[in-house]
């Protein structure tokens, strides 16, 4: 079970945080500037925290007291932004690749075929990424995050821009994943019919945490006025 | 025409070209990743040579390569021969002459490619070496090709670096812009204009190459 304790100071924002992911499928939510990017960026090891501590599984990957800083690369996670950032030289099925280039030939063009397919993309896995649609790169984007069979899965708005169908189709398809997900969103029409746990944060603190119906109906109030500033 | 002195040039050139590739694609690398405070000293070193006049340069690397220096004994030794007023000396001088025709261009390439790439590819496992074989050249190919031009050119048309650390043996150091000097000074004018119009359209061939690939591939600067 992934557990996470960060305390992260900038000179305009600080953020401090502690949570287990107890469910598979986690939602981070909150206002705009709330540090939810921030938080994920930390945990993919992108950006280096004042002091902190996570865990995924039995490994430790950032531990500041003892020193401990697990390189991005080694974390077993898989992170995807809003903007997915495709190696534009490379087709859809290069960038699937790119990540397991340490498996032979054929394990890794079947890897591929399989990661393209489970996000239906396989009709596009020769095209050159500058060629996709933005439903298209996500896709792609979401096939080379899962295709190292990374732990823990960091979405941050994936499914913003999509038109509904595509959007419906992406999340249907990534709820059947077996990955943990932390799923970061201020959309609340989006969440609410995930079967996740929700961290609401605010200012770069956790307010609340629980099940995602109970904290939605219990700081409903609350959390309409903040998303509304 | 002095066709020994148009090999060496084209021999200089060539050499010069490859050596300034293998040396300025890390350093550019370098310069563009980095977060050292070293960087901006080492970024200054590198333009150095376009601020300073050649015979300068010529005259430090003369001195540095001479037999009253423990590195010009050294070289020596290392190559059997002495380096100033060498070929060995022209690639040397060449080399620290234009160098930041190579840097410069391969760093504002490598500069321009967005973070968010470097990053997923740091996520994917990639390290240094895959992230710069792998994600920053297959992206600065244009830059690849513009330091490669400028390079070229910028050796090919080299005087007072190469005069001072190779002087003018013919076949040895005698380049194209310094047999045009000699043939100037035998007041033969129509051979030194030959000679300077083979310069002209070497220069202008490879920029009308570097343009017209600039233009096909759409690239907005170098």
């Amino acid at each position: 079970m992934p557990d996470i304790r960060i305390r992260h100071c900038l000179s305009h924002f600080s953020l401090d945080t502690e949570f287990s992911l107890e469910n598979q499928w986690t939602v981070i939510f909150g206002p705009s500037g709330a540090g939810k990017t921030t938080l994920l960026r930390v945990i993919a090891g992108l950006e280096e925290p004042a002091s902190g501590r996570i865990q995924l599984g039995g490994r430790i990957l950032l531990d500041t007291a003892n020193g401990i800083s697990v390189p991005a690369g080694r974390r077993s996670i898989g992170y995807v932004t809003q903007q997915p950032a495709l190696f534009p030289h490379l087709t859809a099925r290069e960038n699937v690749a790119f990540g397991i280039r340490h498996l032979d030939r054929d394990r890794r063009a079947k890897r591929v075929a399989e990661m393209l397919r489970l996000f239906g993309a396989e009709a596009i896995a020769d095209h050159p990424a500058p060629h996709l649609s933005g439903g298209e790169r996500k896709r792609v984007a979401l096939a080379r995050a899962l295709g190292p069979a990374p732990e823990l899965l960091l979405l941050d708005e994936p499914l913003a821009g999509l038109d509904d169908a595509s959007a419906q189709d992406i999340l249907s398809r990534l709820l059947s994943l077996k990955v943990h997900v932390l799923y970061v969103s201020h959309d609340l029409a989006e969440i609410w019919r995930m079967p996740a746990a929700v961290i609401f944060l605010e200012s770069g603190r956790v307010t609340a945490v629980g099940p995602l119906r109970e904290v939605l109906a219990t700081h409903r109030e609350r959390l309409l006025r903040q998303l509304s500033v | 025409m002095d066709l020994q002195a148009l090999w060496l040039t084209l021999r200089l050139a060539t050499t010069t070209t490859i050596l300034l590739l293998a040396i300025g694609i890390p350093l550019a690398y370098w310069l563009a990743s980095a977060r050292s405070r070293l960087r901006p000293i080492v970024e200054a070193i590198t333009t150095l040579p376009i601020l300073l006049p050649p015979t300068v340069l010529g005259f430090y690397l003369l001195v540095l390569l001479g037999p009253h220096t423990a590195f010009g004994r050294l070289t020596s030794r290392l190559l059997g021969h002495p380096v100033a007023f060498s070929f060995s000396g022209l690639i040397i001088g060449s080399v620290l002459y234009s160098l930041p025709f190579a840097v410069q261009p391969l760093t504002a390439g490598f500069r321009a490619i967005d973070a968010a790439l470097i990053e997923q590819g740091r996520l994917l496992g990639a390290g240094r070496l895959r992230i710069l074989t792998g994600v920053f050249l297959p992206l600065s190919v244009h830059s690849v090709v513009a330091a490669s031009a400028l390079c070229f050119t910028h050796t090919v048309g080299e005087f007072g670096v190469v005069l001072m650390i190779g002087g003018d043996i013919p076949g040895t150091t005698r380049t194209l812009s310094i047999a045009i000097y000699d043939q100037v000074q035998e007041f033969s004018y129509s051979a030194a204009n030959r000679t300077s119009l083979l310069l002209v359209c070497i220069s202008a061939c490879a920029l009308i190459l570097l343009y017209t690939r600039r233009a096909r591939v759409g690239a907005p600067h170098a």
